[in-house]
């Protein structure tokens, strides 16, 4: 009996702690749809309960989004910038990390952790410089600034992530491909990548997604309504001097914020392999 | 004629045998991330670091000396020092924080559970959705009039409408409020690096460990944790460099406020050298990370190896 009552308790808290856990990090997800999907004459009514709906839900938030707003402009900016960053990306960081996979001995270490620590050099210490290349290049407020900057982070973390798949990909297939006739850059393109298109397109993914979540250079060189990116515009131009639209807000959070999420998850185990690959071999 | 048959002769390109040859073929791969990188965060830096002994404004930019007359200015304001203050305590607490939550959680996920998929999939979605959309939600959580927590507060009795908290608005809980934010942000990365760590630990050892007679703390703590030290340790470099230098947060939830009591270097960098457009001071104020970023880098890096070894 007293087994029974231990092993109830401990299933118990077990389920308590879970619960907490969802709670505390889905919480404020929950509220976003709330809040978007709210009148405002009920989400601004401190008798209400905040939690569900007084008044029937309402789609007016999403409408006032994206017919007085300029949310689908943003939208398809990020979607242009991603596109734009993602490609060159491609071109800088398969060829890099296949190369510094391949690489032996202490040069190909010490190029590996160099890559490592630019990923880690801050936006918060290169705004400034960058901000004055930006204008002196002319391409001060306008999103072509941010696919010019944005791959000086995407760059290294993905070929970061590329070294650590090509690290775990056996180098006897590309030398089998080199005694049947290849040449050894072609083994490269025609074995090892088409071989690695799994963790391209985890690459893709997660360079999309870094550029959705950049918030700093996009402040910093973006001033322009029409030129901002959706995560940048949404958290600016939703703010008319003190009055926040809150319904807008959220419902503009919640749409960027979807994708994001699933991506995330559906990616996580590769990307973890992957991150996690480069440092312990 | 007999040249039908004729094999057409290819040029053989110089290139070719140079591309077969693996070192070439790597410096060659390796030059475009090397040359992107180089142009446009190696300049920049040393870009940042000129700026910072020059008396560069963005309406007056000249290329004077002036050695390091800009660190003197930043370190004799007072404020600049509670910066300094908040940026260490932001950093340290919402990282020790996120990481006992990390490490908590990762000890619940990695029991087998109905739903469990579904759990992870939730969990991991601090660390996945835009940090600035997230701080949004959270400015409205914490909102001085329609907050829930302080309707919840008031429900339960526990404040009145006339005493309930304005979070944002006082210096100590707008404080709180972004060491908590940003620890809810970092720690499902902690979560997934400690379970990546976890599950790479054999077995056997566990078991060893058992037949030994470990119990369930030893196992954890003699055992685990020491095992997934340097897993643990990159995740660790990850968390403060970004939190270190992070602005973000701040200038969406508090703009530094209430009378900089939220104000961090990342924030007053950005305040100084492009809002108010003094971009020496600025890249001053920004280099003053530069130190303890090295010193934690440089220290993970070289606890890591040693581990290896």
């Amino acid at each position: 009996m007293q087994r029974i009552i231990a092993f109830a308790t401990r299933r118990t808290l077990f389920w308590l702690a879970i619960a907490f856990f969802v709670f505390v990090c889905a919480f404020p997800f929950y509220w976003m749809v709330i809040t978007s999907f709210k009148e405002n004459s009920d989400l601004y009514n401190v008798a209400n309960v905040p939690f569900w709906f007084t008044e029937p839900p309402t789609l007016e938030h999403f409408r006032y989004l994206f017919e007085q707003t300029l949310f689908g402009r943003w939208l398809l900016n990020s979607a242009i910038i991603g596109v734009c960053v993602t490609t060159i990306t491609l071109l800088a960081a398969v060829p890099g990390g296949y190369s510094l996979a391949r690489m032996t001995g202490r040069s190909g270490e010490a190029l590996g952790i160099g890559v490592f620590l630019t990923y880690l050099v801050p936006p918060s210490l290169l705004f400034l410089p960058l901000s004055r290349i930006v204008a002196n290049l002319g391409l001060q407020n306008s999103m072509w600034s941010l696919v010019l900057v944005y791959p000086t982070f995407t760059i290294p973390f993905c070929t970061w992530l590329m070294m650590g798949f090509f690290k775990a990909m056996p180098i006897e297939i590309e030398e089998a491909a080199i005694v049947d006739g290849c040449s050894l850059f072609g083994a490269f393109v025609r074995m090892t990548i088409p071989l690695s298109l799994p963790a391209i397109l985890t690459v893709v993914i997660f360079t999309f997604t870094l550029t959705l979540q950049e918030f700093v250079y996009a402040l910093t060189f973006v001033s322009s309504s029409a030129q901002k990116p959706v995560t940048l515009g949404v958290v600016t131009d939703l703010i008319r001097g003190d009055v926040f639209y809150w319904g807008e807000l959220m419902a503009g959070a919640l749409i960027a914020s979807v994708p994001v999420g699933i991506a995330y998850n559906l990616f996580l185990d590769r990307f973890i392999s992957g991150i996690t690959g480069g440092a312990v071999k | 004629m007999v040249s039908i048959a004729e094999p057409i002769a290819k040029p053989a390109s110089p290139f070719r045998f140079l591309l077969d040859r693996r070192e070439v073929l790597n410096a060659v791969l390796i030059s475009p991330a090397i040359l992107y990188v180089f142009l446009l965060v190696g300049l920049p830096f040393l870009l940042a670091i000129y700026y910072s002994v020059s008396a560069y404004t963005l309406y007056d930019p000249t290329w004077r000396f002036v050695g390091i007359q800009n660190f003197l200015d930043v370190l004799k304001n007072p404020v600049f020092l509670r910066t300094l203050g908040n940026t260490f305590l932001f950093t340290f607490a919402s990282n020790f924080l996120g990481l006992v939550m990390g490490k908590f959680g990762a000890f619940l996920l990695l029991q087998p559970f109905r739903g469990r998929r579904i759990v992870r999939a939730l969990v991991i979605l601090p660390w996945a959705v835009p940090i600035a959309l997230a701080t949004i939600a959270w400015e409205w959580i914490f909102d001085s009039l329609y907050s829930v927590i302080n309707w919840t507060l008031i429900a339960l009795g526990i404040v009145t409408r006339a005493d309930a908290p304005n979070w944002l608005g006082s210096p100590g809980l707008a404080m709180l409020c972004i060491i908590i934010i940003n620890a809810w942000r970092f720690f499902p990365f902690a979560i997934v690096i400690f379970l990546a760590g976890i599950t790479a630990v054999p077995q056997d050892v566990i078991d060893a460990a058992t037949v030994d007679g470990a119990g369930f703390w030893r196992r954890n703590y003699q055992i685990i944790v020491p095992m997934i030290l340097p897993i643990v340790a990159i995740g660790l470099i990850f968390g403060i460099v970004f939190t270190f230098t992070d602005l973000s947060i701040v200038f969406l939830l508090t703009n530094g406020g209430p009378a900089g009591a939220t104000s961090v270097l990342g924030f007053e960098g950005f305040q100084v050298g492009i809002a108010s457009g003094d971009v020496a001071h600025g890249a001053a104020i920004s280099l003053f990370m530069l130190p303890v970023l090295l010193v934690v880098v440089i220290g993970m890096l070289r606890f890591i190896r040693r581990r290896e070894i």
